[in-house]
């Protein structure tokens, strides 16, 4: 085995020296490296973290690319390994591969309008390009931010969602599948949102991240704005094991996930998105 | 949506409006005489239950139609709809249109078509919306 190949395969052993709660099943782990630095990642990009004892999951990168001496991790726990994850107190260790896949096309979207549709913790993969698009903001068009989540007390980063939605160069909205008494902000799906926007979509590049069906609404209500699947780029998840593309397990049609993805352009997953799998 | 969209039948039946931050456009049950095209702004659909508050079924916000019901018998509305942010709109009287539409099935072919579109959209989120699919793993 080669020695790059190696490292890849064997965790690197991370310290939990913040742990952020975001939501009642969600937390942010900030983990520094017991020795050396982090390695360099892409916004989208994912790493396995290894809850020790039980295995392995992915989960994205969601702090900022340009913050070498941390990772950040947002974890829901909805199985044995996230829920281990999320139950890690401060100074607990926890084993890290990667960063492995490509991540979202930042530099595509240089010169031209983003459009970033997240969907639940679909934000979190599409944080750093927010914190990488905000440190360089005089190279990108217009920024608009559309976010969709399941209640008002169940909106993931609602901190810098406030933040951003202050600031003059950024277009934010947030909308509720449902809202409550104190909600006075938009109710229904995010890609409703999509036709209100007033798009140019001959310079538009739209990142869009969530469950599988509301990409899928997404991306169309994108197309119904006049872009093309060219200009559409989507996170998908799959289930990984080994993460570098030698199991298999993340296939996606002709594509793996842990390589060739997470985020691909529309145009490759488009078809197989609509294709029943139950 | 753009009025334009609508075609020949809306023609002449248009002026334009506005609304206050918690002003109601239509109210269920009354009669659906005259529907409305958001320009800016945005508009809460709401539902109301015996001893409940108001639920906000979805909001709607600029090129959204608001009110539905008034292309079919009994021309009432459905839900309440009401202004949460200043609202500026186009509104169209709905009888005319009717009558119009009636007198010219071509025409009236044309805005059913566009109508029903705006209508379709809207299922479409609802349902997407009632599909729960930011939820968790059940506890
Ligand atoms: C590229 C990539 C990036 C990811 N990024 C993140 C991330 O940033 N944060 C994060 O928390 N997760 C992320 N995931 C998802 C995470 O890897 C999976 O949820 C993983 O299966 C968790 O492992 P587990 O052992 O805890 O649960 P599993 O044993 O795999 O699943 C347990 C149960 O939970 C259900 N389940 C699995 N995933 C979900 C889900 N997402 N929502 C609701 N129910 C689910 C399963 O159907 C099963 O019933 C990512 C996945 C991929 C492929
Ligand atoms: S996880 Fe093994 S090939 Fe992708």
């Amino acid at each position: 085995m080669s020695v790059a190949l190696e490292a890849t395969w064997i965790p690197r052993r991370y310290r939990v020296a913040a742990v952020r709660p975001e939501l009642p099943d969600t937390v942010s782990l900030e983990l520094d490296p017991e020795s050396g630095e982090s390695p360099a990642f892409e916004p989208g990009q994912f790493n396995m973290l290894y809850a020790f004892g039980l295995g392995e999951a992915a989960i994205s990168l969601s702090g900022d690319p340009a913050d070498r001496a941390r990772l950040v991790h947002t974890v829901r726990a909805v199985g044995p390994v996230s829920r281990a994850l999320a139950g890690l107190a401060v100074g607990a260790s926890v084993g890290v591969r990667g960063p492995f896949g490509r991540g979202w096309p930042t530099a595509t979207a240089r010169g031209h309008d983003l459009i970033v549709v997240a969907g639940g913790l679909g934000l979190a993969p599409l944080r750093p390009v927010l914190l990488r698009v905000l440190a360089d903001r005089a190279c990108y068009g217009r920024v608009v931010v559309l976010v969709g989540m399941r209640t008002p007390r169940e909106i993931l980063y609602r901190a810098a969602l406030d933040d951003w939605a202050g600031r003059a160069d950024l277009e934010v909205e947030v909308t509720v599948d449902r809202g409550d008494a104190d909600w006075r902000g938009h109710v229904g799906v995010v890609t409703s949102l999509i036709a209100q926007l007033a798009l140019d979509p001959r310079n538009a590049v739209a990142f869009v991240c969530g469950p599988e069906l509301m990409m899928r609404h997404g991306a169309a209500g994108l197309i119904g704005a006049g872009l093309e699947s060219e200009q559409i780029f989507v996170s998908m998840e799959r289930n990984m094991k080994c993460a570098i593309g030698l199991c298999g397990h993340c296939q996606f049609g002709p594509a793996f996930v842990c390589k060739d993805g997470p985020v691909l352009r529309f145009d490759r997953v488009g078809r197989a998105l609509a294709i029943r799998e139950w | 949506m753009r009025v334009e969209e609508l075609g020949d039948a809306v023609a002449g039946c248009t002026r334009p409006v506005e609304f206050v931050t918690g002003e109601y456009l239509l109210r269920v049950g009354a009669p659906a005489d005259e529907c409305f095209l958001i320009e800016q702004g945005r508009v809460a659909l709401e539902a109301h239950a015996p001893a409940r508050p108001a639920q906000v079924l979805a909001t709607l916000g600029a090129g959204d139609l608001v009110g539905l019901s008034w292309m079919l018998p009994p021309y009432r509305w459905a839900c309440d709809a009401r202004a949460v942010r200043p609202v500026r709109a186009i509104a169209i009287d709905a009888r005319r249109v009717r009558e119009r539409c009636d007198a010219d099935p071509r025409i009236g072919y044309h805005l059913l078509q566009a109508v029903l579109r705006a209508a379709i959209d809207r299922l479409q989120a609802l349902r997407l919306q009632h599909l729960d699919v930011y939820r968790g793993a059940d506890p």
